[in-house]
């Protein structure tokens, strides 16, 4: 009999006076009974909507099934033949946009909690299973990917199922990408990061840090070393600035530095080695997940004040309601209809040594409004005249979007990429204008999320699989 | 894992260090870098590369002992290890078709300009240097660019050795003089390279400066290194790990370079002395 609560089971969590301080994880996770109660919920409806609504169509009303059933295990081998990261997916995928939005329960109630027992799933696996990950028989055929980020993780996981032997490069001294450089212990724990990394190494994947593919590297070098496919997954680079005066003042982080400075490099720690601005009064601006990262992050860095300073209006914001949701309790303001003009530094026109010259004092904002809709629909920001005010911060964050990374670009003859500098590739199989060499993930699309990262991993694991296969 | 082939201390505060790593070795050119980490929980810092040996597969770092990490570096031995090494990053100098050239570094500088100074002697180029320290105890390298010039200016800041004064002097002497050259490369300190690239500026003769912002991944990833350039009237940011190190000196915003340049002072100061406390303790502890 189906659980016909309209409610879905809380996730509980630490509460914000206590999370604010710390760096551990936010939300705590279903217990075993939760879960089996919230599974309850799942009508296993004959069409599945859940599953068109998940990128990497995973069969949710089966795992589901098993949860019920209380064969944890055996729901987790169901979601692993879909997804290589169930744990990291179960934490920071936009369900409520994805798999959810599709559940009938959501019609006249919420939503079954997919997301949360798919992390419930992943856990209880890392937990209690000491079952070590299936690996095939090696086919002898050779696959390089660029990038330990979700979408080359993904890529490597589902050739080596399938026997290749797959090399992953990796830029950085760590693998993971952006689920270690960039989003924070308190929502993904590095240690789940690390235990799917490990995964994939049990399943014989290669993994060698340091290597900047363009660089040290190139993509032809690859292939004339053996690799018969080369999968680019080189995630997001260059970070966008505004354009307004004081961007180079002392106290200014893109998001990508700030949060690889606390991420990566742990200067969250008490005695860090690498250095990051602490404490003072932050702005952060921008709306996104990244922006909602660094904002939670510098509140827990030991910020008195955090305010996330967007243009649009919350019915915009493009954040996971979640998140913004936890950012808020944790007394985090939203400055919305808000956007910068410029960033004032301190200048004592009396001491030219004056320590504090050349940080930041203040930003100048300009309150908005929404305009006309445009040809999409959607109703751009215009500014109030006369409306300029100043807030007063020490350390301002940028985090209003990135361009694809060019040093591939850069050394790679035949790749082409658009105007935005995202590689262009076709669509259902991910293949570039290179013969051989085939893309996804931020690389391509510029700043998405994890799980279409990880769906266009698969999608050219199985065009990588037929490529090699149709050569000979 | 990356092997400390060779050490050698140059003077006292700036050491060499040969580095086993083949894939970056095969690669490299002067005026590139690479990031380093010394271990596990270390920072990662930038370092240009100083030489590299294409069949040893080695590529040599000349580094000055100025903070924790450094210090960190020093204490390491021939044949130890440091954890990651990575490169080589950046654009290579850009030397072709140079005839003239002259290059002028700076202190530890110096350990970067000498590999370009060679790969120009090699091309076939005249090259002039001019290279300066603070004292004589601070001099490194001048056989090797006496081997590379066809002229060499020696300086000092308190006259110790060489000829007394900065490197702008000579320079300015014989651009004044009426010497043309097809570039001058300078490479050092930001004031250093700030006060050569306005010697050179009244003679129109290119000057290109090799920039060393603070970086985190040198992939063109986190944003940490850019500067800003003036460039036909505009403010243009441009990243110096993947558009750099090298610029055009006349285009950069060097007073805006040298206030980023400090912006973790105070918190250098304080990891570089609690690193030198913290060995100075386990040096009494095991005396």
């Amino acid at each position: 009999m189906a659980n016909m609560n309209p409610k879905r089971n809380e996730m509980p969590t630490q509460s914000p006076e206590e999370r604010a301080h710390n760096f551990l994880e936010v939300a705590l996770g279903y217990d075993e009974a939760t879960a089996i109660d919230e599974a309850m919920r799942c009508l296993n409806c004959k069409n599945s909507p859940c599953v068109a609504g998940c990128p990497v169509n995973i069969r949710i009303p089966e795992f589901i099934a098993k949860i019920r059933e209380c064969d944890f295990e055996g729901a987790y081998d169901i979601i692993s033949q879909s997804s290589s990261l169930p744990a990291v997916c179960g934490r920071v995928c936009p369900q409520e946009s994805q798999c959810e939005s599709r559940c009938v329960r959501g019609i006249k109630g919420e939503s079954v909690g997919i997301g949360r027992l798919e992390r419930f799933v992943a856990d209880w696996h890392n937990a209690h299973s000491e079952k070590a990950p299936q690996t095939s028989e090696k086919n002898g055929r050779r696959v390089a990917i660029v990038g330990s980020g979700p979408s080359g993780l993904t890529c490597a996981g589902d050739l080596a199922k399938k026997g290749y032997s797959v090399t992953v490069f990796e830029a950085l001294h760590a693998a993971g990408g952006v689920l270690v450089y960039g989003i924070p212990e308190f929502r993904l724990p590095k240690a789940i990061v690390q235990k799917e990394v490990d995964n994939l190494t049990a399943m014989g994947v290669e993994i060698k840090t340091n290597m900047v593919i363009g660089k040290t590297l190139t993509v032809d070098e690859l292939f004339s070393m053996g690799y018969e496919a080369v999968f680019i997954g080189s995630g997001a680079g260059l970070p966008r600035f505004m354009g307004i005066p004081g961007e180079s003042l002392k106290g200014v982080y893109s998001a990508n530095e700030f949060l690889t400075r606390s991420n990566l490099m742990k200067a969250y720690k008490k005695e860090p080695i690498t250095p990051i601005m602490k404490g003072g009064r932050v702005a952060v601006v921008g709306g996104g997940n990244v922006a909602m990262d660094a904002a939670r992050s510098a509140l827990r860095l030991g910020a008195e004040k955090v305010y996330i300073v967007y243009r649009r209006s919350m019915e915009e914001l493009p954040a996971r309601r979640e998140e913004v949701e936890h950012a808020v309790e944790e007394g985090i303001e939203l400055m919305l209809l808000t956007n910068p003009v410029e960033i004032l530094g301190y200048n004592n026109p009396d001491d030219k040594r004056d320590a504090r010259n050349g940080f930041v004092r203040a930003m100048k904002c300009i309150r908005m409004e929404l305009g006309e809709p445009d040809a999409r629909g959607r109703r751009s920001p215009v500014e109030i005249e006369g409306s300029e005010f100043e807030l007063l911060v020490d350390t301002v964050i940028m985090s209003i979007g990135t361009s694809p990374n060019p040093l591939i670009k850069m050394t790679t003859a035949g790749l082409d990429t658009n105007s935005r500098g995202g590689i262009i590739v076709e669509e259902g199989s991910g293949a570039t204008t290179k013969d051989g060499v085939f893309a996804g993930g931020d690389a391509v699309t510029g700043a998405a999320t994890v799980i279409s990262a990880m769906g266009a991993g698969k999608v050219a694991a199985r065009a990588i699989d037929e490529y090699i296969s149709n050569k000979k | 894992m990356y092997r400390i082939l060779t050490k050698k201390s140059l003077n006292p505060t700036v050491t060499m260090m040969e580095i086993e790593a083949p894939f970056v070795a095969a690669k490299a050119e002067p005026g590139q870098f690479i990031i380093l980490r010394v271990n596990d929980e270390g920072e990662r810092i930038p370092l240009t590369v100083a030489g590299y040996d294409r069949e040893r597969g080695s590529v040599r770092i000349i580094f000055q002992i100025v903070g924790a990490t450094t210090e960190l570096l020093n204490l390491k031995e021939e044949g130890e290890y440091i954890s990651d090494f990575v490169g080589p990053l950046g654009e290579p100098t850009r030397l072709d078709g140079l005839k003239r050239v002259c290059i002028v570094g700076g202190g530890v500088g110096c350990a970067i300009a000498l590999p370009i100074a060679e790969r120009l002697a090699s091309l076939g180029c005249e090259v002039t240097s001019i290279i300066g320290f603070r004292s004589k105890d601070l001099l490194i390298l001048e056989d090797e660019f006496k081997a590379a010039s066809a002229r060499l200016f020696t300086m000092t800041d308190d006259g110790s050795y060489g000829r007394e004064g900065n490197v702008c002097v000579p320079l300015r002497e014989m651009l004044e003089a009426g010497e043309r050259f097809d570039e001058v490369i300078t490479i050092g300190p930001l004031v250093m390279m700030k006060f050569v690239v306005e010697a050179v500026r009244p003679s129109g003769i290119p000057c290109t400066v090799s920039m060393n912002p603070i970086m985190i991944d040198g992939t063109g990833m986190c944003g940490g290194c850019r500067l800003t350039l003036i460039r036909d009237g505009k403010r243009v940011t441009e990243f110096a790990c993947v558009s750099g190190p090298d610029f055009n000196g006349y285009e950069v915003d060097f007073d805006e370079a040298i206030s980023r340049s400090a912006m973790y002072r105070d918190f250098e100061r304080h990891a570089h002395e609690q690193t030198c406390n913290l060995y100075k303790k386990v040096g009494n502890d095991n005396g």
